[in-house]
């Protein structure tokens, strides 16, 4: 099975980045470091639950939650079964 | 008293944080009516300067036309000065309906409702047509009042890369599921002066089931060949569901907006957009400008005919100048200087040339992508233009920026 952190990282460049000079890691501030807004955190959030077949509250999908692609793949594993 | 020195602090540190960001706005005083030559005291206090207007939205030059003034003045002697009402109490005329009517007819849509502004249309909209089952998909730079429209209304948003279709295709096809869906952009984007791809954009609609809103308060009245708007320039009119437009643009630039396009959307926005049901509407002088500005449009294509003509008149000029400049042919033409402190050092060196032209710098465009964003005008004539250039290249020339590609004036410069 694909490595969850690379799939997460690899959806966060293709959908955020528009310059294909920038560099992003596991840890890149996502949205404090204003690569993604929180508007386009939805399309990620949906992205998330139709691979993983999970359903991620709203509560729990906050901005700090989703500010780097370390910080995402620990909140997608709390709802992994 | 609530307002205690403490209080009084607070807001001076943001505003000194502001001015020490060097992004603290301020207004320059315009002494004449809005027109290719204005009379400006800039800074406030100096003696009064003639300069040529390069950055109105005056596009038509229908601002202070002599025609659209007469009828002002006698809608404001027949119809008075204010309305004290919202429109469902007792703030309607038979000219506001004529007005909808009007407009309606204009862009080809189905209905119309009037706004205060445009930017109340777009904050009252959403809300009003969408719940929280549906979704709204918009192009990352969309108008900041749209965004505050979205943030207003309880539907799930995303968003997809500036004029990506793929982009937007994946996300009509992630967001398939939802009751309804909304694709959301501008017409002509205000900071580049692209357009969007409508006829494209119509087909993905039309293929997943989604409805397309387009604000065209950079377009109405002199895109497309006819002047009617984007959708018209992409061969699309009539297939928009929803547009919003200002008058406070070409449109005789005084106030006021719309949402026009399917009936039962308007209805909808006539039962439940707030800025339409706690505001009144458009002043009746107000709408008997915009009435003649309708009536002038409707019987020619004159204004927006020499519009297209300047704006490539001076395009031309500028790029064989050596400027860079963001590709596109609408009246919006933006010299690109990428740093911050040129576009602004430039802008001043202009107006000491007497050219009244703004730069640009983040937040209001993306970091690393300054510029002085030109207008055009139907108000222009040649020797505007001619003037204007000479006085850009002279500054041109000052800063060696002349024949200089994007990359050599970053390193010149820096971002």
């Amino acid at each position: 099975m694909e490595e969850m952190k690379d799939v997460v990282l690899e959806y966060v460049i293709e959908e955020y980045l528009e310059d294909e000079d920038e560099e992003l890691t596991y840890d890149t501030p996502l949205i404090s470091g204003g690569i993604v807004d929180s508007f386009s955190m939805v399309s990620l959030k949906r992205f998330l639950e139709a691979k993983y077949k999970i359903s991620i509250p709203d509560e729990k999908a906050s901005p700090e939650a989703f500010d780097s692609v370390n910080k995402i793949v620990e909140l997608v594993k709390e709802f992994v079964g | 008293m609530g307002y205690s020195d403490k209080v009084r602090k607070i807001y001076q540190e943001q505003i000194k944080g502001i001015q020490d960001a060097g992004i603290f706005k301020q207004e320059r005083l315009i002494h004449s009516s809005q027109a290719a030559d204005i009379e400006v005291e800039y800074p406030t206090g100096s003696s009064l300067k003639k300069v040529i207007n390069m950055c109105a939205n005056n596009y038509l030059g229908l601002s202070s036309h002599p025609e659209v003034v007469k009828a002002a003045h006698e809608g404001l002697e027949s119809r008075g000065y204010g309305m004290s009402s919202v429109r469902f109490i007792c703030g309607t005329q038979d000219i506001h309906n004529e007005l909808e009517k009007k407009v309606t007819e204009f862009l080809g849509t189905e209905d119309t409702i009037l706004f205060p502004s445009c930017m109340d249309a777009n904050a009252g909209v959403f809300e009003a047509i969408l719940t929280d089952e549906d979704v709204m998909i918009s192009d990352r730079l969309v108008h900041a009042s749209i965004i505050d429209g979205i943030r207003l209304c309880s539907a799930m948003h995303d968003t997809f890369k500036h004029s990506n279709m793929d982009h937007l295709e994946k996300k009509l096809i992630l967001h398939a599921d939802k009751r309804l869906k909304v694709v959301i952009t501008d017409g002509v984007f205000s900071m580049d002066g692209d357009t969007a791809k409508l006829d494209e954009m119509v087909a993905l609609c039309d293929k997943y089931d989604a409805m397309l809103f387009v604000d065209d308060s950079h377009s109405s009245g002199f895109i497309g060949k006819t002047g009617r708007g984007t959708h018209e320039h992409c061969g699309v009119f009539g297939k928009i569901d929803i547009i919003t437009t200002t008058f406070g643009k070409a449109l005789g630039g005084a106030s006021g907006g719309c949402v026009s396009g399917r009936k039962e959307l308007v209805e909808m926005c006539r039962q439940k957009a707030r800025p339409y049901l706690f505001s009144n509407t458009i002043a009746p002088v107000v709408v008997s400008g915009v009435l003649k500005v309708l009536d002038i449009l409707s019987q020619s294509t004159e204004r927006r005919d020499k519009l297209e003509a300047n704006t490539e008149y001076w395009r031309k000029g500028l790029t064989e100048a050596g400027f860079v400049l963001q590709p596109g042919d609408t009246p919006i033409v933006p010299v690109m200087l990428f740093n911050a402190k040129l576009s602004q050092d430039f802008s001043k060196d202009l107006y000491d040339e007497g050219i009244y032209a703004i730069g640009f710098f983040f937040p209001v465009v993306p970091n690393g992508k300054a510029r002085i964003r030109t207008q055009i005008s139907a108000g222009h004539e040649i020797h505007h233009l001619d003037k204007a250039l000479k006085a850009f290249i002279k500054v041109g020339k000052k800063y060696d920026i002349l024949g200089k590609t994007k990359q050599e004036i970053i390193e010149m410069y820096g971002l």
